[in-house]
């Protein structure tokens, strides 16, 4: 079973503004029935072109239904500036946070917000359709656009996760090594500017390798089993303890090397050097 | 709040009569039937009668009977066994809508060198025989088909299938968890080499199962150590829950006609009712070869775990095939085998019962379903009326 937060039971239980926006400015439908959810999102312009009444129409489980509630209630009162701002984490921290593999629901909800105002700002489909990058995952209609988005905008590193946030791989599972390669590709990008701010204090040096760890690093490694933990920073030597099956691995050496050495040198500084403290 | 459990192909309560049966073993009997001592020893005779118990309820000899842990073990065991029996042979035969403790292990094994012919089934979930005959090659080691399907309740023809396997020198097992205590089995009249029950689906302890192998069948251990089970399952026997196991088969035995009375006729109420009810919904499964106590509904244009959410607040427990349940983002293996279309298949409920479901049961899943339908079509965009 789902652990629901209280609030995407609630918004599921009782959903706001359901339905659908007569003479609406803006319109968008998402997702389809073979994909397992589906939204259909309208709303209305007041005089001063800000969002007066929006509502929606979800085929879906509660957390999808509870992100399109959540999705209307943010944006009510918006200016079509504004709500192109708000993100699918945004509708997420509204509800107070979802199960990581329903992620994909408040990306839903994102992207039907945002191909509502491009309904309203008159960017017509094909135009749209134009840019829109080509397909990656067959069985959800996943492209690669939408990959390389969701992993900006969401720091999101394993395919596990690019799963949940978009549902890409989650059939059956033969564009896993493309989602790999889009990762590896976007990481290797993202790399140079993080790489130029080379010069860092030494507390902004442990902020980013904490964040590197927990970001990147330790998700990889509890998929096996595994742990890591930041004992130290001195100078560029950054001391870890290992846990979990790591503790125990003989690959573990080939592992911080390889692996947690390369990603930290890549993301935080060249310079670094990790070690292992026994304790 | 009034459980209202109609989810018994998931897990079933503990029988009273088990529960009572069992509780001796963890302070009177706590032995272990290996000792010297007769404190200890005295523990083999009642697991010999447990063992009795359940071989009778399959129609069996007590030597046929191996306790295992759970029905994925006697799965394992059972497929893993033949294939070590003869070694040369690389061509397995099983169904497209087998449990995944089944399915799982295919799937690996194919990785493994092993060719996994999966057979299709029909729109009613059916196995079309001939093609099935026609898949049984010289190389082909093992036929696996489930006897009753856990979502649909859909039963296999798996004696005339094993019949068929047995002219041509194959060895045939079956995951019988869904089956057994349901509809009557009876080793003495059919050929099939091995069978796996579990304890837990007919009101048994979880942690305890069975693997049923036919006198004659050559068998090679998974769980190698101790002499235990004449040496075809090591580890200390976990007493207390073969005791239950026992005595929920006795149980089993005694209350199998009223499956086919009592619990089809709630069922069939159940199914009746919701099908008139609700507008856009239908049976998934052969209604005619069928476990008395499954039905799996699908009802169209919304999604099975909000359905699901929405009875949790009356109590009602049940299952869907939906994606969103599922965990895996497609809807379940067994319905797009069915070929369910997918307007259907994400919106299906399956409602299992037991001997312990009452009419008042029945009566509220009656009157709480159809307005959560139509309330969660209501805020479908694929909804436009029930015409």
């Amino acid at each position: 079973m789902w652990e629901y937060t209280d609030k995407v039971r609630e918004h599921f239980l009782n959903p706001r503004n359901v339905g659908e926006v007569e003479n609406p400015d803006g319109v968008a439908e998402v997702g389809s029935i073979a994909c397992g959810d589906a939204l259909k999102l309208t709303f209305a312009l007041d005089e001063n072109q800000r969002i007066k009444d929006i509502k929606f129409k979800t085929f879906g489980c509660a957390s999808a239904i509870a992100s399109s509630s959540a999705l209307t209630e943010m944006v009510k009162g918006m200016t079509l500036e504004e709500a192109q701002k708000v993100t699918n984490q945004d509708i997420a921290a509204y509800l107070g946070g979802l199960p990581q593999e329903k992620m994909h629901c408040s990306v839903m909800g994102k992207e039907a917000l945002e191909k509502a105002i491009e309904n309203c700002l008159g960017v017509t489909e094909t135009s749209a359709d134009e840019t829109a990058g080509h397909i990656i995952c067959e069985c959800f209609g996943v492209t690669d656009q939408d990959i390389e988005r969701a992993i900006q905008e969401n720091r999101l590193s394993t395919v596990e996760e690019i799963t949940n946030y978009t549902k890409a791989g989650g059939g059956c599972g033969s564009c896993r090594e493309a989602i790999r390669g889009i990762i590896d590709k976007i990481q290797f990008e993202m790399t140079p500017q993080t790489a130029a701010k080379a010069k860092l204090s030494n507390i902004q040096k442990i902020k980013m390798i904490e964040e590197t760890l927990e970001r990147e690093i330790r998700p990889s490694l509890k998929l096996d089993g595994g742990d890591i933990e930041l004992i130290d920073v001195d100078g560029n030597r950054v001391m870890v303890a290992t846990r979990g099956t790591c503790a125990t691995c003989k690959a573990a050496d080939i592992t911080l090397k390889h692996f947690v050495e390369k990603r930290l040198r890549d993301l935080v500084s060249p310079d670094l050097v990790v070690e292992e403290v026994t304790q | 709040m009034k459980v209202v459990y109609l989810d018994n192909n998931a897990t079933t309560q503990v029988a009273p009569e088990v529960l009572e049966a069992i509780l001796p073993y963890f302070h009177d009997f706590y032995g272990n039937p290996s000792s010297m001592h007769a404190f200890g020893g005295q523990i083999g005779a009642h697991i010999r009668t447990a063992r009795e118990q359940v071989a009778s309820l399959l129609g069996a000899h007590p030597d046929e009977i191996i306790f295992t842990s759970c029905g994925t073990e006697s799965d394992n065991a059972a497929i893993r066994s033949a294939l070590y029996a003869d070694p040369e042979k690389r061509h397995i035969v099983t169904s497209r809508v087998e449990h995944p403790a089944v399915r799982a292990l295919c799937a690996q094994l194919s990785g493994q060198g092993y060719r996994i012919t999966e057979l299709a089934v029909d729109k009613d979930g059916r196995l079309d025989m001939e093609q099935y005959e026609q898949s049984l090659t010289p190389d082909t080691v093992l036929a696996s088909l489930m006897w009753a399907n856990n979502e649909t309740g859909v039963i296999f023809p798996v004696e005339k299938a094993a019949a068929i396997a047995r002219e041509k020198g194959i060895l045939f097992h079956t995951d019988a968890v869904q089956a057994a205590g349901k509809i009557p089995i009876d080793m003495g009249k059919n050929t099939i080499d091995m069978l796996s029950i579990s304890g837990h689906k007919l009101h048994a302890p979880k942690g305890i199962a069975a693997l049923y192998v036919r006198k004659g069948t050559k068998f090679s251990p998974v769980m190698v150590g101790g002499h235990q089970e004449r040496g075809r399952r090591g580890g200390t026997e976990n007493t207390p829950s073969i005791i239950g196991l026992g005595k929920a088969c006795e149980l089993a035995r005694q209350n199998l006609s009223q499956e086919n009375t009592q619990v089809k006729k709630l069922r069939d109420r159940l199914e009746t009712a919701l099908l008139n009810a609700i507008p856009k919904s239908r049976i998934n499964g052969d209604t005619e070869h069928r476990l008395p106590n499954t039905t799996n509904i699908s009802f169209e244009f919304v999604e099975g775990e909000g359905i699901l959410l929405m009875l949790d607040l009356y109590g009602i427990c049940a299952s869907s095939g939906s994606a969103c349940t599922s965990g895996s983002l497609q809807p379940s293996h067994v319905l797009r085998a069915m070929g369910v279309p997918f307007t259907m298949a994400h919106g299906s409920i399956r409602f299992s019962l037991s001997i312990y479901n009452t009419d008042e049961d029945v009566d509220m899943v009656i009157e709480k379903l159809p307005p959560i339908i139509e309330r969660l079509r209501s805020m479908s965009p694929y909804w436009t009326g029930d015409k």
